[in-house]
């Protein structure tokens, strides 16, 4: 294969890879986008395989490796659970940051590339391996953090170590003056230990950075890792001066930029301070910060599940707005047979999905698609938040900032701006939840205390299913 | 010299509504006009010669004198050929004419020079044309009347009740067709406490079912059946099989069955077939408002209340006459605003305004020149249509920045792209071209994403970014390496590394993308 055919097919994989995300916007165009992926991956694969800078000596290692990695990923595909998605993707994240790093290494050490460059450009060069190097690294253990941490295999809790910002800091300085000795370096073996270094600080930064952020703020790791394996790639792509990886780089670069601006907007939030990490921090710790904030007066009324059934049956709007806790319990599978019964009924069912609602970007949506809940019943915030006043029951499972009417009452909350589900609004809120404790921003929520609002106290899948028991008899 | 408005006795049989009432008289004598009722036009709808003369009303003894001398006739029903004989030559006319389906009545009063305002030609979805929409006003009576006739003839109570005398379970009825007949219908069956409920092939009219009380049942067939200006239109034959199917469930389920079903110049469409008025319970009863087009039901015998197999079927045809005063006070209100519109002067004297949208409809004859069909209303047909909401992206781009930060952000922009053009090389600003416009290209394609599809979105990213494959694959065995001193071992050992950690990326997260995708569903 010449190489024009091959800038040609990378070309075409390009436009392919732009119609893939596109095809997204919509769920019914959205298999034809996953499609146009893989063809366009294919393409620019086998174009590389088989284009003038690859000899076929290399092919049995191409394809040993690429069947080991391929069967690995399959399998994981196919053995994942739903609920388990933000784990993997961020497990996935890891893999595109660690492989960027190694391609930056065996590129370092390869003689060839460097070859015929001037000094401007071999500066411009080794700075492009150096980035390179950097950004995949910190991918690299940012996002096996964040796996540990969405897998339960590490708290969740946000580590706070004792002047981070200055050791962040610290840190970005030792990385530029690595950079400059990098830079001036002689001989590739001399060049090594500046390279050492930086990758042990990125990865240690990595580590650092998302140690610090709480499992609520998850949405905006995951998207914000998403975003930097696509900027690896770019970086990678200007090393190797290769137009098909910077153009695909970019392009995950900033939808996972986009992605991150929309969580951050969603918690009404400015995104250096939800990657500075630890939440409501400004004002000392999480809990104190609710001192100065209202108490909530009112009297908490629990309900038993029965007369959850009883508030349903006789409802003609219901709302259910699912959080982090349904996820937890498994609960979807339940509520989608919940809604069933109810829409049999003619009772109108909608979903209000809060956008970071569970733990990555659309957590929720892909649960409730799961269980086989028809996409146009779920709605976005905007665009049921208006109807809760004409609402019978808002039957809440297992969220609570995202329903906190003090995010618009109280100016002194720590959660005070963040746009919220009015389900207080309706005629009667159910919330299930397994016990009065306060959610991730550590805010008492005065929902629970208002004159029409239930509490249903219980594991929700448990609740759920004596919910649908009752509802059925 | 003012207009003298007559109103003629209606002389179809069995009508016994009347152009106008008392009450409405005396606002057309404020309007300027004299006005003259033939003896006894208002009889069957209680109101009396008396009362026209009270309101200031002059009686007319015969038919010919009162069109000989009326300049504008205010009529009920389509004029036969006799009545337009009489009228005066270019005399004007107002009521229903229907000149789709009377070409004849059209030429002859062409011929008369005569200027025709059919009511039934109005433009019904100019928002300032419902006052005048005798259309609606002469449906929601019929519509009414369509659930007295049914209670008359169902053998029990409409509501549910408990009594000392037992349990009486409330009546189930069923309304087929929700345009304002079925709507009024629907009003007055749960008013009456029955459970009600209705269909209609106009998917958008389930919000208004259920505002009045009902239950609106789908038909499980995707259609849309609006067929412009509020009507429907005649649907697919795989959408009429899942009709029928649901018509025949619901035969069987409720007690009482109330057809309003019209598609304009069609015959009435078959909803009810024999069999279905088998399956029902006997002592149910159909009221089949379609009864003069035909009628929805296959056993309907127009004008007639029949009973076969255990089932009342009423057919009647004429169930406006049946609440004469009602149907012709509302009426006579239409066309007083109608009048009104005309004269705006108040000096009795009427305007044809052709440059009114609302009265252009419906003049079909203006001075013996056919003006009908009019040409379409500039207004939408269907904004039930128009809007769609803005689904999703997140407001279309964010708000705009404020001005300053905007100011900001160029600056700084323009100072990076400064610094890179003096230093950098060509060939890096060819790389950082393509760089910048695919952050661009990114940028306007994920904006449109929906949120429900963010999770597929971020693992079809990561998916497409084991690119960086691309990158492992050029470096393991490039042509030309003799002569190098070149670290083969180590770079292979990375480079296969890197191909089998991205491939397990690459083929993991389409394969999960694509189960993902395959779960959502309508």
């Amino acid at each position: 294969m010449s190489a024009s055919l091959a800038t040609v097919s990378y070309i075409g994989a390009t436009i392919l890879f732009i119609l893939s995300l596109g095809g997204l916007s919509h769920p019914e165009s959205s298999r034809r986008g996953n499609l146009y992926g893989m063809i366009g991956m294919a393409i620019a694969v086998l174009a590389t395989v088989f284009g003038p800078r690859v000899s076929m000596a290399g092919l049995p290692w191409i394809i040993g490796a690429m069947a080991v990695g391929g069967s690995v990923g399959i399998y994981a595909a196919r053995k994942v659970q739903m609920t388990q998605m933000p784990e993997l993707v961020a497990l996935m994240h890891s893999l595109v940051g660690l492989a960027a790093t190694l391609v930056g290494f065996a590129n370092y050490i390869d003689p060839i590339a460097a070859l015929n460059l001037s000094s401007a450009e071999k500066a411009i060069h080794e700075s492009e391996i150096y980035v390179g190097i950097l950004i995949g690294a910190i991918t690299f253990s940012g996002s096996i953090i964040a796996f540990g941490k969405l897998s339960g295999k590490i708290g969740g809790k946000p580590l706070l170590l004792p002047a981070r910002h200055w050791l962040n800091l610290v840190g970005l300085l030792l990385v530029i003056w690595f950079g400059g000795v990098f830079l001036h370096t002689e001989s590739v073996s001399a060049g090594m230990i500046p390279l050492f270094a930086m990758t042990a600080i990125a990865l240690l930064f990595g580590i650092h950075m998302v140690m610090a952020i709480g499992g609520a703020d998850m949405p905006v790791v995951v998207s914000m890792l998403n975003s930097y394996s696509g900027w690896a790639a770019a970086a990678t792509g200007f090393m190797l001066n290769n137009d098909l990886l910077i153009v695909t780089g970019a392009l995950v670069g900033s939808s996972g930029a986009i992605l991150s601006y929309i969580m951050c907007r969603a918690m009404n939030r400015n995104f250096i301070s939800v990657i500075a990490g630890g939440f409501g921090t400004s004002s000392g710790a999480p809990a104190a910060s609710s001192g100065d904030a209202q108490q909530p007066a009112g009297e908490v009324v629990a309900v038993s599940a029965a007369e959850t059934a009883e508030l349903l049956r006789e409802a003609r709007n219901v709302i259910i707005v699912p959080g982090y806790g349904m996820a937890v319990a498994q609960a979807q599978h339940t509520v989608y047979e919940i809604t069933q019964l109810l829409r049999e009924k003619g009772v109108n069912v909608r979903f209000g999905i809060h956008p970071v609602a569970g733990r990555m970007p659309g957590h929720m949506n892909v649960l409730l698609a799961e269980a086989k809940v028809p996409y146009d019943i779920v709605m976005e915030m905007d665009e049921l938040n208006a109807d809760f006043p004409d609402t019978d029951v808002a039957m809440v499972i297992g969220a609570n900032d995202i329903v906190n009417p003090a995010a618009q009452d109280d100016p002194n909350s720590p959660i005070a701006g963040m746009p919220v589900l009015e389900v207080w609004k309706a005629k009667t809120s159910i919330v299930m939840k397994r016990s009065m404790a306060s959610g991730y921003a550590g805010v008492d929520n005065p929902l629970f205390y208002k004159e029409n609002n239930r509490m249903l106290f219980g594991d929700a899948k448990k609740m759920l299913e004596e919910v649908f028991v009752a509802l059925k008899a | 010299m003012a207009l003298m408005i007559g109103i003629p006795r209606e002389i179809a049989a069995g009508e016994k509504r009347v152009a106008t009432v008392p009450e409405v008289v005396e606002k057309l004598i404020k309007l300027g006009f004299t006005v003259a009722v033939e003896s006894g036009a208002g009889d069957a709808a209680n109101c009396s010669d008396d009362a026209y003369r009270t309101a200031g009303a002059e009686i007319i003894e015969n038919a010919a004198q009162l069109w000989a001398r009326s300049d504008i006739v205010f009529k009920v029903t389509v004029p036969t050929s006799a009545e337009v004989g009489l009228m005066r030559e270019g005399g004007h006319l107002i009521g229903f004419i229907w000149p789709a389906q009377n070409p004849e009545l059209m030429q002859q009063l062409a011929a008369k020079k005569a200027t025709v305002l059919a009511i039934d030609a109005l433009q019904r979805m100019l928002s300032r044309a419902q006052k005048m929409d005798a259309l609606t006003s002469q449906a929601g009576v019929a519509g009414y009347r369509a659930v007295i006739e049914a209670a008359n003839a169902f053998g029990r109570y409409f509501n549910g009740q408990i009594t000392a005398a037992g349990k009486v379970p409330p009546a189930k009825v069923f309304i087929a067709g929700a345009g304002v007949a079925g709507l009024a219908a629907i009003g007055t069956a749960a008013g009456l406490g029955a459970i009600v409920r209705a269909n209609d092939t106009r998917a958008e009219v389930a919000d208004q079912v259920k505002s009045l009380g009902g239950e609106f049942v789908k038909v499980e067939f995707e259609e849309e059946g609006g067929g412009g200006g509020g009507y429907a239109k005649v649907m697919s034959e795989g959408f009429q099989q899942a009709q029928r199917e649901m018509y025949a469930k619901q035969a069987k389920e409720v007690d009482i069955i109330i057809t309003t079903a019209l598609i304009p110049g069609k015959p009435a469409p078959r909803l009810i077939t024999a069999e279905m008025v088998q399956s029902m319970k006997p002592g149910s009863v159909i009221v089949d408002m379609a009864a003069e087009r035909g009628g929805n039901c296959e056993l309907t015998e127009p004008g007639q209340a029949v009973v076969k197999h255990g089932v009342t079927i009423v057919g009647y045809t004429d169930l406006n006459s049946r609440l004469a005063k009602q149907s012709s006070t509302l009426y006579a209100t239409n066309l007083f605003r109608l009048s009104e519109e005309l004269c705006k002067t108040k000096d009795g004297i009427i305007n044809v305004n052709m440059e009114d949208d609302a009265i252009r409809g419906l003049t079909v004859i203006k001075e013996g020149v056919i003006t009908w069909p009019a040409p379409a209303p500039k207004l939408p047909a269907a904004p039930a249509k128009a809007a769609p909401a803005p689904a999703h992206g997140h407001g279309g781009g964010g708000a705009p920045a404020s001005g300053g930060k905007t100011a900001v952000i160029f600056g700084v922009a323009a100072v990076l792209f400064l610094l890179i053009g003096a230093y950098a090389p060509a060939a890096f600003l060819g790389h950082f071209t393509v760089f910048v416009l695919a952050c661009f290209v990114g940028y306007m394609v994920v904006w449109n994403v929906t949120p429900a599809l963010h999770t597929p979105l971020m693992s079809v990213t990561n998916a497409i970014s084991s690119i960086i494959a691309i990158g492992a694959l050029v470096q393991i065995a490039p042509p030309l390496t003799e002569g190098f001193d070149r670290p083969d071992g180590w770079i292979r050992g990375l480079a296969v590394a890197g191909i089998a950690l991205t491939t397990v990326n690459m083929f993991g997260g389409f394969a999960v993308t694509r189960r993902m995708l395959s779960m959502f569903r309508k």
